[in-house]
């Protein structure tokens, strides 16, 4: 219970800060709106959105606002070196890393309510005639681009060319969580839908979380020891 | 029962950094009471000293012994008996000075109720708990950094540049509470640059330079002479 009163903590810190400005909230929505509007000017000809470009935007979307908050959200605790404050705490080192987490993923989960109706709308993409299938694609895709995310963001806070390698440490490795949102939100996205092709890409997200989200956790501590 | 030393071994500690040697097989033993003052020049390996003791960087070799205890086995219980005021103050400038604490108190597993308004008293800064730090002078955070650091009733407390920014009656202040913790049983470790202020508060002076240990000796007065006649023969 103490491991998860400690994330809690954590989580509610990063939401205190984050009420006081809104800045990595505006920031992340502001480029993930931008990046949507961006592509609807380049693949919407004539009222008529390409086949298949919508899962695709959104997923890019999500990954490069998702990048944006990253670098943010560690930026405040380089400011102060406040996470080696946190690191300094009595408590289970992955207990903060699971803090971290929460926090991103929801500002993502944010990102995500105004961006998805937006890719919709633009793309003309019948996101929600399977809502539960497409949450659980964004949800499960969401948590393990920021699994992988925060780990690296929170290594890099120390580096001086953090902005440089955030990108380029986590894009290669969460290909595989991009591959499968893009894939099975297409299948939501079919006509008809492709039910069993969705269900297969959700599951192969849910084994993506669990081996990043174990392994985030498990190395957490040594990385971040320096 | 909660964790508790009243003694710290340090052994045969190094740390290198590639082909650096930050720290090189340094050894000391301190006490209850003890206030240290790590004394040396800029890049001695002070502060990586300091890393280590607080169990956030990993020695090369050599080891660090908390009573009977050791970070590897033991490390959330000794971190909840180490307070650190580093150069970087470790404060939320966007929250209150009172958010600050209290965060840092529940973090801690403590009762912010009667402690944070005694730390905000203590910091001289009970009539400004509900503004953000951000608003503060350097000398203020730097007060209220000191108390975020012994919130917790730390028995190892490592203090880095604590004067940096103080006006003098701050420093004495500050002194003042350096002094009553060794006297309630803390271990102070004090690395600092400021040998007026040193002179007449430590109990004891370690000389480091190049990451090695020069000298362990009772300060017993003309810390500055003792100081520069090491640091300049080595």
């Amino acid at each position: 219970m103490r491991f998860f009163r400690i994330a809690l903590l954590v989580l509610k810190k990063d939401f205190a800060i984050e009420l006081k400005s809104y800045e990595i909230l505006s920031t992340t929505l502001f480029f993930a709106v931008s990046c949507v509007a961006i592509f609807s000017f380049a693949f919407v000809k004539e009222g008529e959105a390409a086949v298949d470009a919508a899962a695709g935007i959104l997923w890019i979307a999500i990954a490069f606002s998702g990048t944006l908050a990253l670098g943010r959200t560690f930026e405040r605790e380089r400011y102060g070196e406040t996470l080696k404050a946190l690191l300094l705490a009595p408590a289970p080192r992955p207990a903060i890393y699971l803090g971290k987490l929460l926090g991103i993923v929801a500002l993502l989960f944010v990102t995500e309510l105004i961006v998805v109706p937006m890719v919709a709308f633009l793309f003309q993409a019948p996101f929600f005639e399977r809502p539960l299938l497409l949450v659980a694609l964004l949800g499960l895709g969401t948590l393990g681009y920021a699994a992988v995310g925060t780990l690296f963001a929170a290594m890099l806070v120390r580096a001086r060319t953090r902005d440089v390698m955030l990108p380029i440490l986590l894009y290669p490795i969460t290909i595989p969580v991009i591959i499968a949102g893009v894939r099975g939100t297409s299948a939501l996205l079919a006509s008809p839908v492709d039910e069993p092709v969705a269900t297969l890409w959700i599951g192969l997200l849910m084994f993506f979380d669990v081996v990043f989200v174990t392994l985030s956790l498990w190395t957490f501590e040594p990385l971040m020891t320096e | 029962m909660t964790f508790d030393f009243d003694r710290i071994d340090i052994t045969d500690l190094s740390r290198h950094f590639g082909r650096r040697k930050a720290v090189s097989r340094v050894s000391l033993s301190l006490r209850s009471g003890d206030i240290l003052g790590l004394l040396g020049p800029n890049g001695a390996g002070k502060s990586t000293l300091l890393g280590m003791l607080a169990t956030l960087v990993a020695p090369t070799s050599g080891s660090v012994t908390y009573g009977e205890a050791k970070a590897s086995h033991r490390g959330e219980a000794i971190r909840g008996r180490i307070g650190v005021l580093a150069h970087e103050l470790h404060l939320y400038p966007e929250l209150t000075a009172r958010q600050n604490l209290e965060f840092f108190a529940r973090l801690h597993g403590i009762d912010s109720q009667t402690l944070v308004p005694a730390a905000l008293e203590s910091a001289g800064l009970a009539d400004r708990g509900e503004d953000q730090v951000a608003s503060f002078s350097r000398g203020m955070r730097q007060r209220l950094a000191l108390e975020r650091a012994l919130l917790h009733r730390p028995r190892l407390v490592l203090l880095d540049e604590p004067f940096t920014g103080l006006d003098d009656r701050a420093v004495r202040i500050v002194s003042a509470r350096i002094t009553a913790l060794a006297a309630d049983g803390a271990i102070v470790i004090l690395a600092t640059h400021d040998l007026d202020v040193a002179e007449g508060l430590i109990t004891r002076m370690a000389v480091v330079r190049n990451g090695r240990l020069l000298s362990d000796e009772t300060a017993s007065g003309g810390v500055r002479q003792r100081y520069r006649t090491l640091v300049e023969s080595a």
